[in-house]
């Protein structure tokens, strides 16, 4: 009866209003980031700047992407390392 | 607004473009409106059928019997603006300039709209363009002499995935602020949470609210007989969009409750659900 009334007069959360934004969320990550390509290249070289103060990377092969699945976007990034700085030690301490 | 007036240039004008990206959502509704709102409070209004090829607002308005020339005569040199204007008898103040119908969208440029809509400023406080859905070139037309833009969304994903679309490319087209009306809300479904709400469109979307339109059987009715609902005292798409008007205007007015008055929503309060 309680859930027959909570039905009849609405409960947020079983509506599918929820589904809406949630997939509408998912959606607009995609098209956000494909509006600009800027995006990701502008992403690229600023992750470069960071990551050359600890290590030596390979920033030809360097891959950055927006992985998704059915209920996650994720950023993947393959960031092939050359070689350790000998700086990194001491870099990481003072953090 | 403050535009900066140039010289012959009335000091308050403003173009407004009302766009959507999707197809069918409320644009020439919305545009209809406006203009006979803004021009029964007594403002000069200029409505411009920015959608060639698919001439809509004629209709909506009721003048499709007094069209003679139309936009792309403008542009093209053959007739004066003066002569495509067509003037509302109903509303001092009001006129349409017709889209073509039998011309597609590259029959007008930018460069050609930019043109035109500062003709328009000279004699109009309000300059308000119908775009079409999409974002090909009648987009980029319609928004060409553009101060402003407003942004007409319904809840639904498809609308609001499309119209946050068009609010990336009217910011990189420099139309900053864009405004949002969401058309066609249905408080019994969003109460009953099957259609999103406003806070959650707003949150999404992160622009400002410039009115809610409720899913409304007045706005087919006038439509129908070629009059907008704005005239309509009693009905609630009527109020809103009043309360549209104002805020374009300028005026703080708040949202209207959408629920209230509604019977569920008697009944919610009535056994404390509310
Ligand atoms: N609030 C409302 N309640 C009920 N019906 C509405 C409402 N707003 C618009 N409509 C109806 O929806 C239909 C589409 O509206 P309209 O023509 O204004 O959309 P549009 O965005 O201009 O479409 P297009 O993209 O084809 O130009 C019309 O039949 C109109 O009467
Ligand atoms: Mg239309």
């Amino acid at each position: 009866m309680l859930d027959f009334l909570s039905r009849m007069f609405g409960r947020e959360a079983n509506g599918s209003k929820n589904i809406a934004k949630e997939r509408l969320r998912l959606v607009l990550v995609h098209d956000r980031a494909s509006v600009s390509p800027q995006l990701l290249q502008t992403l690229k070289v600023e992750l470069i700047q960071v990551i050359s103060h600890y290590m030596d990377i390979d920033e030809e092969a360097l891959e950055v992407t927006l992985d998704s699945n059915e209920n996650q976007v994720a950023l993947v990034a393959s960031i092939p390392v050359k070689g350790m700085k000998r700086t990194t030690r001491s870099l990481a301490g003072s953090i | 607004m403050e535009t900066a007036s140039k010289e012959g240039e009335l000091a308050l004008s403003e173009v407004i473009v009302v766009t959507s990206g999707k197809g069918g959502v409320g644009k020439t509704t919305t545009t209809a409106n406006l203009g006979v709102g803004l021009a029964s409070q007594g403002h000069k209004v200029a409505l411009v059928d920015a959608d060639i090829g698919l001439r809509n607002l004629d209709v909506v308005l009721g003048l499709e019997n007094r069209i003679v020339y139309d936009i792309t005569d403008v542009t093209g040199g053959h007739c004066r603006l003066r002569q495509a204007l067509i003037k509302d008898k109903r509303f001092e103040g009001l006129f349409l300039l017709p889209a073509a119908q039998t011309k597609d969208k590259t029959a007008v440029s930018p460069e050609e709209m930019k043109e035109l809509c500062g003709e328009l400023r000279q004699e109009f406080e309000f300059v308000i363009i119908d775009c079409p859905a999409g974002i090909e070139q009648g987009f980029r037309n319609a928004i060409a002499g553009a101060d402003r833009a407003v942004v007409v969304t319904t809840p639904e994903v498809s609308a609001v995935r499309d119209a946050d679309r068009i609010i990336g490319l009217l910011e990189a087209a420099e139309l900053r602020d864009p405004k949002l009306i969401v058309n066609r809300l249905r408080s019994r479904m969003v109460r009953q949470g099957d259609m999103m709400s406003i806070e959650d469109i707003i949150d999404i979307l992160a622009i400002d609210l410039l009115g809610v339109v409720p899913e409304d059987d007045m706005v087919v009715i006038s439509t129908n007989r070629g009059e907008a609902v704005v005239q309509d005292d009693r009905s609630r798409s009527g109020q809103a969009y009043r309360n549209i008007v104002q805020r374009i205007k300028g005026e703080a007015v708040p949202m209207m409750n959408l629920d209230e008055g509604g019977l569920m929503y008697r009944l919610r309060r009535m056994i404390g659900l509310k």
